[in-house]
This record gives structure tokens, C-alpha cells and sequence, in this order.
């Protein structure tokens, strides 16, 4: 007859206790985000089964929607204290979800592991909080058509405004449906505020803030108000600014409808796609006069943070450490066709393509730059601003009654 | 029967039909009590969503919405947008519904008509809105056939110039939702028995008379019930004006549900938002019980 041992009873009673205490139990991650869906299939869950692999015992969910849902996700899980232990994250969220507590300061898990702080880009910090590394950035360099700049007599491309200024005049032939440059300033993704005019801003090396608090009034956003004004005075600018997206540019510029756009690195194989034949090539955004000094390069990134309510946050930093380590990252921004986090990190594709190896060239010798991220409601500053630009270029006001109603609107939200 | 019994049995009675009635009353409570209590709420409560312990608020944020000159501006163009839709959604609605009744028309030609009068009601709004943006941008079909005839002499920016855009969405949504009065007043037309004309005929009454005595009045109920119900519709459209202009040019075609969205999701004050949706609900509500008042009398 079968009969219960006193050791057998002691081992599943040990076996019971570590079960129920978790201490056999595979810790498992959350990790929401928007990459999965804009990256190749199964190409980020690859990359999770590694970190698996590499750390047995964790297990990796990913929980992955498109940019807009997984913004409102974090937003609804940060006020309810449910958000995932790891989440992807946008420069422009990070002030709101440190405003709720929701992301954990990560300058005391870099100094317990040791973490090589000079081997990231950036990390983006608020209130001295370390919440964000940028692990994928798209830069927004200068996008020229070598086609329509060679028919117009454009035979050095533009290095400074008042050249810019000049090729735009050049190319803009209105009867055929043809200008110089294209501006998107639909008020239904306000983004065009950041990435087609702050840009000047920064490429020259200045800033659009004065003392953590907006300068909108000073001379460097004026200038570029000025600028934009004159190109727009000039007729250079492609028709219909106030309700032109981000896509209709792209659109333009593939269809020879436009000789210069700012636009993302991430659409050059787009671009290609739509139009095998365009012949074109990348700049840096032109400068003030005279100006030497490194230039500001625009960007949008992927940033990754760690939940404050997290409770496998020893966890989820061994995931954040992984993916801005130099092999990974190198490997996730090749697919992404982005430019590394890891400052060490080289993607394939700057070797194999001429385009990206030059706009690769431009990312190394500038530095990046987007001061929206960070600041509280983002998009509603890029709003107003946009509102008060396209007050501007309709002839309502001037660049300065411009700069100082934006401001005005600005200074109450911060 | 004990009288126990006699009042166990009528307890049961009058139980039961709330008994039947509560899977369809749980639904309605879970799916629309419960979020539009919740919104309203929110508008009383600061930073709604955001913090786990919002304090109260009061009136503020419906305050805060009074205040700002946006709000009476998107309220003014949701009233421009509706009214004229619904006007011209009745006029050319009772005017192709006419056309194709008419026996005057050869009746392949009516088939035909009759397809294509309809299609603008097969196409969802963000269609519409993508169809409208092509046609109108400034490059665009629409311009490029009135520079040729010679009705204006440059490109007009339909939607990116503040003077055209509320115009040209609003033509958009004319286009769009037509269809809904031409096939609920063509079902009205045939409704109406001969007799009438015929005695009208009779009596020497001209077309325009027949119209006005006859065929107006029969077709009345009809008109009203789906101005109203048009009416409250128009008033909540999103997709078709947001994916157009967004509420530009500079605010100028902002309607009460744009606004809304940006409080929500542009400016994340969900608090101000739920209070404007608390408004466009109270509007809506006022126009349903007028239909609902309407449709009792009949």
C-alpha cells in the first residue's frame, strides 16, 4: 500500500510555498508600445525571445496598438496606476506622465548596475528625473529634388536661409503647378509646428526656451517667423498650408510637385517606392548668416521608460538596459531605418545606402535636437502656435504680434 | 387562496414584466447611463481621469468653456454647419425625389438617376472627406474647371483660406447626406393617393399649386421627423470636418465636437471636455425631446 512520506510531504510543501510566493514563478514584463506594428512582422518579438533567452526566468508581453491608441492607453493606465512595467514613449508625453508620478526615475538604476551613461544619445530628464532614453530617432533633415533644382539653375544646394530663400524662388514656377518648398500646418496633426518651423530654429543652433520657460518673443523664433513669412510672401510655398499634412507633403514632393521639404528619414524608401526615378538628395536644415557652430537636427524618437507602479522594475531596467546596448540597438534601428540610441551603435543600412550613409554623416556631425519633448501638452503648444502662424501667412498679423500671442497662449500652460 | 397567497401571486405579477424587461434595461444602463453619468461626472471633478483622487470642481469648467471666445465660435459654426445642411439636405433631397416620381422622365433614365442620386449615401465620411480634399485642394479638379469657364480668375484654397472653409465643409456634408430625405420622401411620394391630383386636375390647379396644396402637406410628417433627426446628426459630426480641416483654418470651421476633441486629446484637459460634451449632450437632448414630443402628438 501506497504510503505518504514525511520527506515527500516536506517537498511539496517547499514546492507549494515557492509557487505561491513567486520565487519559481517566471517574472513577466509588459511592454507597450507602437514600434511592433511599424516594424517588420515579428521582428521586435525576435528581438524579445533574445532578451529571453539572455534572461531566463523573465518573459516578455508586448502589447502593441497603433501610435494614437497606445498614447491614450498610457495616458488612462498612468491615472489608474495600471500602466505596463515597460512602455514606449513619445518626448512630448513625458512631462504629463511625471505630472501623474507615473515613471519611475531611472538615475538610481543606472548607478546600482553601472551603467555606462556616455554610451546613449540623450536621456531625457524632468524635474531631474531620468524618464526617457530615446532608442530609435528619426531625423529630419532636408529632402531636394536634384531634378527640378538642376532645371531651375540651382547649382549649389542651399546651406543658409538667404540661399534657401533663393533656390525656393528658383524653383517655384507657379503655372506648372511647381514650389520651391512645402509647409503642413493642419491644425488636425499640429506636428508640422516642430518639424517644418522650429527646426530653423534649432539647426542654427538656437532655442525657442529661455530659462526652462517659452522665449517665443525672442529673436531666434521671430527670425524664423520672419523667414517663413518671406518665403510664403514670395510664393514659394506649395498652396494650401492651413489644412496640408504631413502625408500630403510627402505626396508633393514624390510627385515633382515641390523642390525642398523637411520631412523624416523614415520615408526615403517611400519616397523611393512612390517614385522609383526621383533624383534626389539629403541637406542639413540651412542656417542664420554667418553661423558655424554644430547644427540642431530635428528629431522624433521612440523612448522607452519604466513604470512607477511597476513591480518588477529590477526587471524591466535588464530590458531597457538591453535594448539601448550597442548589438541591439544597432539591430532594432536597422530595421527601423532610425538612427541609433546607442551613440556606439552603427545600423547596416548608413553602409549599404548612399542616402541614409550622408543623412548618417549629418546625424554625427550635428547634434539632436527637439524641445517639445518635455514640455506639458506638447500638442496643444504646437496648436496654438500653429493657429497663430496661420494668423500670419494670411496676412492677420505680423511676426511679431504672432510670436507674442503664441507665447501668451504658451506661458499659461506652463 | 389564502390571503398569503393571493398577495405572493400579485407581488409575482407585478414583478414579472420588470423581470423580462432587465437584460434590455441592464444593456442600456451599462452602455449608455453609465458612460454619460460618468462624463458628467467628470465635469465636475478637476483633472477628470488623470489623478486618482480628482478633487470637486464645481462649475468650473463649464465656466472655463463660457469663457472662452472658441467655444462660442465652434457653437456658431455648429449651428451654420447643421442649419444649412439640413436645409439644403430637405430642398435637393425633395427635389431629386420629385424628379425621379415624375412620370415625365423615361424610365431607364430614372433607373440610372436613381443609382446615382443615391451614391454620396454608399461612401463612409472619411471617404467623403477624402474625395472633397482631392476635388478641392487648390491644384484640384474643382478649381482647375472654374479657371477654364472662367468663374474665377485664380486658385482658391477651398479649405485653407478662413473665408471658403466653413463654406466648402459644409458642401461637403450637403453632398453627403442628400440622400437620407431623397429616399424617405420618394417612399412619401408614392404614398400619396392619385385622387388628389386627379381632383386637382379636375379643379385646373396648376403644378405649382398641386405642390404646395398637395404635395407638401401629405409629405409633412416625413419632413419634420427627418429634418430633426438630420438635425441632431449634422450637430455631432466629427470625422467629415476634422480629416477636411482639422477646425482650421484658424478656427474657423472649429464645431462643438472638434473642440471637444482637442480639450480631450490635443490638450488632455478631460475635464473641460467631458463639460463641453455635457453641452453638445444637453443641445442634443433638447432636440430629441422635441421629436420624441412631435412624434407623440402625431
Amino acid at each position: 500500500m501506497f504510503r505518504i512520506k514525511p520527506a515527500m510531504l516536506k517537498i511539496a510543501a517547499a514546492a507549494w510555498l515557492l509557487g505561491a510566493t513567486g520565487a519559481m514563478a517566471d517574472t513577466t514584463l509588459e511592454f507597450t508600445q507602437w514600434w511592433e506594428p511599424e516594424l517588420p512582422a515579428g521582428s521586435l518579438r525576435a528581438i524579445m525571445d533574445d532578451f529571453e533567452a539572455a534572461n531566463p526566468g523573465v518573459k516578455v508581453t508586448l502589447v502593441s496598438g497603433p501610435y494614437a491608441t497606445t498614447r491614450d492607453q498610457i495616458s488612462v493606465g498612468a491615472a489608474t496606476g495600471t500602466l505596463s512595467d515597460v512602455v514606449g514613449l513619445d518626448g512630448a508625453w513625458v512631462n504629463n506622465l511625471n505630472a501623474q508620478n507615473a515613471l519611475a526615475d531611472m538615475n538610481p538604476m543606472m548607478d546600482a548596475s553601472g551603467f555606462d551613461k556616455s554610451q546613449v544619445a540623450d536621456i531625457i530628464k524632468v524635474d531631474g528625473k531620468a524618464v526617457m532614453f530615446p532608442v530609435a530617432s528619426f531625423v529630419y533633415p532636408v529632402f531636394v529634388n536634384l531634378d527640378l533644382a538642376a532645371q531651375a539653375g540651382v547649382t549649389k544646394l542651399p546651406s543658409t536661409r538667404a540661399e534657401f530663400l533663393e533656390a525656393a524662388k528658383k524653383m517655384t514656377k507657379a503655372d506648372k503647378n511647381q514650389y520651391g518648398w512645402v509647409l503642413p500646418l493642419s491644425l488636425q496633426t499640429p506636428s508640422g509646428v516642430q518639424n517644418d518651423m522650429m527646426s530653423w530654429v534649432w539647426a542654427s543652433g538656437q532655442s525657442m526656451m529661455a530659462n526652462g520657460k517659452p522665449d517665443l518673443e525672442g529673436k531666434p523664433v521671430v527670425d524664423m517667423l520672419t523667414f517663413v513669412k518671406s518665403l510664403n510672401d514670395a510664393g514659394t510655398i506649395s498652396p494650401g498650408i492651413a489644412t496640408k499634412t504631413e502625408q500630403e507633403k510627402v505626396e508633393e514632393f514624390v510627385n515633382d510637385r515641390v523642390g525642398m521639404m523637411i520631412d523624416s528619414l523614415a520615408h526615403v524608401n517611400l519616397i523611393r517606392k512612390r517614385n522609383p526615378k526621383l533624383n534626389f538628395d539629403l541637406i542639413p536644415v540651412p542656417v542664420v548668416e554667418n553661423y558655424t557652430g554644430k547644427r540642431g537636427l530635428p528629431y522624433a524618437s521612440w523612448g522607452i521608460g519604466i513604470s512607477a507602479a511597476s513591480k518588477h522594475q529590477e526587471e524591466a531596467w535588464k530590458l531597457v538596459q538591453y535594448l539601448m546596448s550597442e548589438k541591439v540597438n544597432a539591430k532594432l534601428v536597422s530595421l527601423a531605418n532610425a538612427f541609433p540610441g546607442n551613440v556606439n551603435a552603427k545600423p547596416d543600412f548608413v553602409t549599404s545606402d548612399k542616402a541614409f550613409g550622408k543623412a548618417f554623416e549629418i546625424f554625427k556631425t550635428g547634434y539632436l535636437a527637439n524641445e517639445f519633448t518635455g514640455l506639458p501638452v506638447a500638442e496643444d503648444l504646437m496648436t496654438q502656435f500653429d493657429v497663430q502662424a496661420q494668423k500670419m501667412l494670411a496676412g492677420e498679423q505680423s511676426p511679431e504680434q504672432a510670436a507674442a500671442a503664441a507665447q501668451k497662449g504658451w506661458m499659461a500652460k506652463f | 387562496m389564502t390571503r398569503q397567497k393571493r398577495s405572493h401571486h400579485k407581488l409575482k405579477r407585478a414583478v414579472a414584466p420588470y423581470l423580462y424587461l432587465s437584460p434590455s434595461l441592464l444593456i442600456i444602463g451599462l452602455l449608455m447611463l453609465l458612460p454619460m453619468v460618468t462624463v458628467i461626472a467628470y465635469s465636475f471633478q478637476n483633472s477628470a481621469v488623470l489623478r486618482r483622487d480628482p478633487s470637486f470642481a464645481g462649475l468650473k469648467h463649464y465656466q472655463a468653456i463660457f469663457d472662452d471666445p472658441v467655444f462660442w465660435a465652434s457653437l456658431w459654426h455648429t449651428l451654420y454647419f447643421t442649419c444649412m445642411s439640413v436645409i439644403f439636405h430637405m430642398t435637393i433631397g425633395m427635389a431629386f425625389a420629385l424628379m425621379l416620381n415624375s412620370d415625365r422622365i423615361n424610365p431607364t433614365l430614372r433607373n440610372i438617376l436613381r443609382v446615382l442620386y443615391i451614391l454620396p449615401w454608399l461612401f463612409t465620411a472619411v471617404i467623403i472627406a477624402v474625395i472633397w480634399r482631392l476635388l478641392l485642394e487648390p491644384n484640384g479638379v474643382v478649381n482647375s474647371i472654374l479657371m477654364q469657364i472662367g468663374i474665377i480668375g485664380s486658385k482658391v484654397e477651398w479649405f485653407s483660406s478662413p473665408q471658403t472653409a466653413l463654406h466648402a465643409v459644409t458642401f461637403a456634408n450637403i453632398w453627403a447626406g442628400y440622400p437620407l430625405f431623397m429616399v424617405s420622401l420618394l417612399a412619401g411620394l408614392q404614398g400619396i393617393p392619385k385622387d388628389f391630383y386627379e381632383a386637382a386636375d379636375i379643379d385646373g390647379a396648376k403644378a405649382y399649386q398641386k405642390l404646395i396644396f398637395i404635395t407638401i402637406p401629405q409629405l409633412m410628417p416625413i419632413i419634420i421627423s427627418i429634418s430633426l433627426l438630420d438635425f441632431i446628426w449634422t450637430m455631432q459630426v466629427f470625422p467629415l470636418i476634422w480629416i477636411t480641416t482639422g477646425g482650421g483654418p484658424i478656427y474657423s470651421t472649429e464645431v462643438l465636437s472638434t473642440y471637444t476633441y482637442k480639450l480631450a486629446f490635443s490638450s488632455y484637459n478631460l475635464s473641460q471636455a467631458s463639460a463641453s460634451a455635457v453641452v453638445i449632450l444637453l443641445i442634443s437632448l433638447g432636440l430629441t425631446l422635441f421629436y420624441i414630443r412631435y412624434q407623440k402628438a402625431r
